[in-house]
């Protein structure tokens, strides 16, 4: 079975922070990671292809440090990495994102059984991208999907919904996108390591994908970011400190004042 | 740009019941609807649209563009993707609203790409611009670090997925009334490429975050799984809900139904009470937007201030306890 996961290099939102000047995104030093849900969605690649053998291939989309991300999912178990990057397909929005990784699915020579996302990326929190591929790419979708198991033409998978799950049944090649509560990650292994540190990775560009330039990059995208700025913070809040008794009457008699309580 | 003067909300329904962003999406329609001087239109996909009209009436819908079909019963993301991107093409409105639910965020992101469609994600509040004529789109990202403003300048419908429980609901009246325009869509062409086998609700008997009124929530800072006892109390106490930080969560000590936050759930309650919470900003993301906070923290530095209405430093085993018996006398 060949599987296809798609992970995104992004901030450690931890450890972002804004300065409140400039309105902009401290950046500097802040430790790019495997966005999260990636982490989940490989996972399931990986335990599929324990159980019934394949081969994981994983495809970033980024600037050229993105390939860290891939020799990590290259430790972690992964057979392929590619990384999909060009200065023309910078700023892209989760349309163009779409559109160019799916561009480059399509050139991967081997049929794809499944393809795998994370259930959103923590930078853009869209989750837009999986569903945009699948359609790109012509397969069926389901979304937050916590088990996948393997049947005869396809595969049964539960979904994480409002207020429960669904059950589905859904034929191959199929796409999923990955919540965090599908499984526990595993360590990387030291010798997939070592190797993964040496391993190709090709590089496919502008040239390589041969895409229609009017639909990559920032001219690609219908969305386009007008203004960032803080969020804002409470201004008349009042801090109270002293005997738990006493801040605990202050608070009500506060409360019964605003007519909350 | 030839479109409709329209603005559209996507009346998300399974088995006849409308979903509560609903008319959470028409309550704040209804204000841009207001300052754009687009009609407000609803688009219900279902197998049997009647019975809900009014509803969609009473809380602002002028128009409903009703599209039947039994195979529209439940959520199936072939047939319902179809529908809507075949309406998006011939009635062209300006502006399309959807639920950012598990089903809001299947379909809004696959009809966006099967035009050219912008789609903002989790807008947390929309605006209009009158004298560039587009919608404002404003959304946390970054885990809530940072707010940004999005815009569809070139491309139509300006689409958005909008967070629960973050707009509040208001009804227009009990009788509202409305044109309702009757669509077929040939879904027959439509290939079978998954069957939805089981549907699970897992949480009918559990307290219901997303609606309560008061919701009390511990962080790491209770000590142990056995100490959710006080909150829990309170938050009887108080008639609501438990909540939880995923700290908690993760240490096993309370399920995953009750974390609140980025990764848990969003909640916009009357009152909420943090009890030893930090205030990740990822915690922030699901509560900030209720009515009132009141945090309850040992550490007088702890970001949870930042956003509190009114802020407590002290023990929480000692403040919650008393909290709740205050409450209580007030109550006898
Ligand atoms: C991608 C991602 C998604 C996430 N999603 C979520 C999410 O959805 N929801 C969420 O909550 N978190 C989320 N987190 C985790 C988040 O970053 C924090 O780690 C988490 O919220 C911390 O939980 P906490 O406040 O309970 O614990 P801590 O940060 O450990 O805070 C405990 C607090 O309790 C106080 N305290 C201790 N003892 C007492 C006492 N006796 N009396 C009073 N106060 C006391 C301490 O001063 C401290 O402020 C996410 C993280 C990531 C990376
Ligand atoms: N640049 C990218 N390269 C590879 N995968 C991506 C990229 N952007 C998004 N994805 C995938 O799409 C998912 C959803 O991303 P998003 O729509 O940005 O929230 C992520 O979890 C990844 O699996």
């Amino acid at each position: 079975m060949n599987i296809v996961v798609c992970i995104k290099q992004v901030p450690d939102s931890d450890k972002v922070t804004i300065d409140r000047e400039t309105n902009r995104l401290n950046r500097a030093g802040v430790p790019s990671i495997i966005n999260p849900f990636d982490e989940n969605a490989l996972e399931m690649a990986l335990q599929l292809k324990d159980k019934h053998g394949g081969k994981v291939t994983v495809v970033s989309m980024g600037p050229p440090q993105a390939e860290e991300a891939l020799r990590t999912a290259l430790s972690l178990g992964a057979d392929e990495a590619i990384l999909v990057s060009d200065r023309k397909f910078g700023g892209a929005d989760t349309w163009a994102t779409s559109y160019t990784l799916t561009l480059a699915l399509k050139k991967i020579k081997e049929p794809i059984d499944l393809i795998l996302f994370g259930k959103q990326a923590i930078d853009g929190d869209t989750a837009q991208v999986g569903p945009g591929v699948a359609h790109f790419y012509g397969v069926p979708m389901i979304t937050y999907a916590k088990e996948c198991e393997v049947t005869e033409n396809g595969f049964r998978v539960k979904q994480v919904t409002d207020r429960g799950y669904n059950l589905w049944e859904i034929e191959k090649p199929a796409a999923l996108t990955v919540v965090k509560e599908a499984n526990e990650l595993r360590m990387p292994n030291l010798r997939k390591k070592l190797a993964a540190k040496k391993a190709e990775i090709p590089c496919w560009g502008f040239d390589d994908l041969n895409p229609d330039e009017e639909k990559i990059g920032l001219s690609g995208s219908p969305t386009k970011v007008n203004k960032v700025f803080a969020p804002p913070i409470k201004l008349n809040k009042e801090i109270l400190s002293g005997e738990p008794a006493d801040m605990v009457k202050e608070l009500i008699f506060k409360l019964r004042e605003k007519k909350v309580l | 740009m030839s479109t409709k003067k329209e603005i559209w909300v996507y009346a998300e329904q399974e088995n006849g019941k409308l979903a509560g962003t609903v008319f959470e999406l028409l309550s704040e329609g209804r204000k841009l609807a207001e300052k754009s001087g687009f009609t407000l239109c609803a688009l219900l996909a279902s197998a049997d649209g009647k019975p809900m009209h009014q509803e969609l009436f009473n809380y602002g819908a002028k128009k409903i563009y009703n599209v039947e079909d039994p195979k529209l019963v439940t959520y199936q993301n072939d047939y319902f993707a179809k529908v809507v991107d075949q309406l998006l093409k011939s009635e062209e409105p300006e502006i399309v609203l959807y639920g950012a639910s598990t089903i809001g965020r299947s379909i809004a992101p696959t009809v966006a790409v099967m035009g050219w469609a912008g789609l903002t994600a989790d807008c947390t509040e929309l605006d209009f611009d009158t004298e560039r004529n587009i919608l404002l789109q404003t959304r946390p990202a970054f885990g809530g670090n940072i707010m940004a403003t999005i815009i569809c300048p070139d491309h139509r419908p300006q689409m958005a997925t909008v967070r629960s429980n973050v707009f509040k609901k208001e009804k227009v009246g009990e009788a509202e009334t409305g044109e309702v325009v009757d669509i077929t869509v040939d879904l027959s062409d439509v290939p079978e490429r998954m069957k939805r086998i089981e549907s699970v609700e897992e949480e009918i008997n559990m307290v219901d975050l997303k609606a309560a009124e008061y919701i009390v929530s511990g962080g790491r800072g209770i000590g142990g799984p056995e100490n959710f006892d006080k909150i829990e109390k309170l938050a009887s106490t108080l008639g609501g809900a438990v909540g939880a930080s995923r700290a908690t969560v993760d240490a096993g000590w309370i399920s995953h139904h009750h974390q609140v936050g980025q990764t848990g759930k969003t909640v916009c309650p009357l009152i909420y009470v943090a009890c030893g919470i930090s205030g990740a900003i990822q915690h922030l993301a699901g509560m900030q937007s209720a009515d009132l906070i009141i945090a309850i923290n040992k550490d007088p530095d702890a970001p949870i201030f930042d956003v509190a209405d009114f802020g407590l430093v002290g023990d929480l085993h000692e403040v919650v306890p008393e909290f709740t018996k205050q409450i209580e006398a007030l109550k006898a």
